[in-house]
């Protein structure tokens, strides 16, 4: 029998990779990608704490995060596309419209 | 057994997702997330959820990564040869500090709480989608049409902004 904290760690150790990515690369794509990891570190952690603790809840909220994580790639991928029309250029340092 | 197949699939997912961040490529980056996914999607089976792992295969490997995977290659990027930030050094021994601290926490911590009203022998008998299904449709039926709100709005968004041209060529060339 696998214990609860071992899958929290799992999670845990992907959520700080996804973080980790988030923070250091430069390529917008890449890093919505590690978005994704970290979603996805939280859809474990979810799944086992309603496993382990007998409620369909967390596997419901596991399910609306994949349907959201859906949405926020189609948005983020058409932001990359607008920008790249532009500027040629998905690297983030480099996008700096806003900034003022 | 269930710790053989838990240990693969937590060492496998763990690395993949190590490869999404650090490699150079990013179509071989898109691939390695794919591994990712379906790992996590094998660690949801050993949790008996298998609709979930369905919605993982489906979803996540067959549509988001694909969309991913299309973006990359209608946009054909040049690598970078500095692909990293350019102070990334800075973060990866705090980094590496406040994980193995958080790690030593999250593994002596019991994690005891409230048990709820689904027992895994009750959840078996019908099978998960019957669970999830039954859940989704009485108690959270207004979060279910949120989502729902969401994804309209979410599809509109990306059509809005993928379909206008001509006026932000003209104001950034």
């Amino acid at each position: 029998m696998v214990p609860l904290s071992a899958y929290v760690a799992v999670s845990a150790i992907l959520f700080l990779t996804g973080l980790l990515g988030v923070l250091i690369r430069r390529n917008f794509i890449i890093v919505l990608m590690s978005v994704e990891i970290m979603l996805n570190a939280a859809n474990i952690n979810l799944v086992a704490f309603s496993y382990y603790l007998e409620s369909m809840a967390g596997q419901l909220v596991a399910l609306f995060i994949i349907a959201i994580a859906a949405g926020e790639a189609a948005i983020g991928l058409a932001i990359i596309i607008v920008v790249f029309r532009g500027k040629i250029s998905t690297n983030v340092d480099e996008m700096n419209l806003l900034k003022w | 057994m269930g710790v053989v197949f838990f240990t693969y699939f937590a060492l496998a997912s763990i690395v993949a997702g190590v490869m999404t961040v650090a490699l150079k490529h990013p179509v071989h980056c898109g691939l390695a997330l794919l591994a990712l996914l379906l790992h996590v999607s094998g660690l949801f089976i050993l949790l008996n959820a298998e609709f979930l792992w369905a919605v993982q295969v489906i979803v996540y490997a067959g549509a988001i990564l694909v969309l991913y995977l299309f973006v990359l290659m209608l946009l054909n990027l040049k690598t970078d040869d500095r692909y990293f930030h350019s102070s990334y050094r800075y973060f990866l021994m705090p980094g590496a500090i406040g994980s193995a601290y958080l790690l030593f926490l999250l593994l002596r911590s019991p994690f005891k709480g409230a048990m709820g009203d689904a027992p895994t022998v009750a959840v078996l008998q019908d099978g998960d989608t019957y669970a999830v299904g039954i859940k989704m449709f009485s108690d959270y039926l207004l979060q279910f049409e949120i989502v729902g709100v969401f994804l309209l709005g979410a599809i509109i968004g990306a059509i809005v902004l993928a379909k206008t041209p001509k006026s932000i060529v003209g104001q950034h060339d």
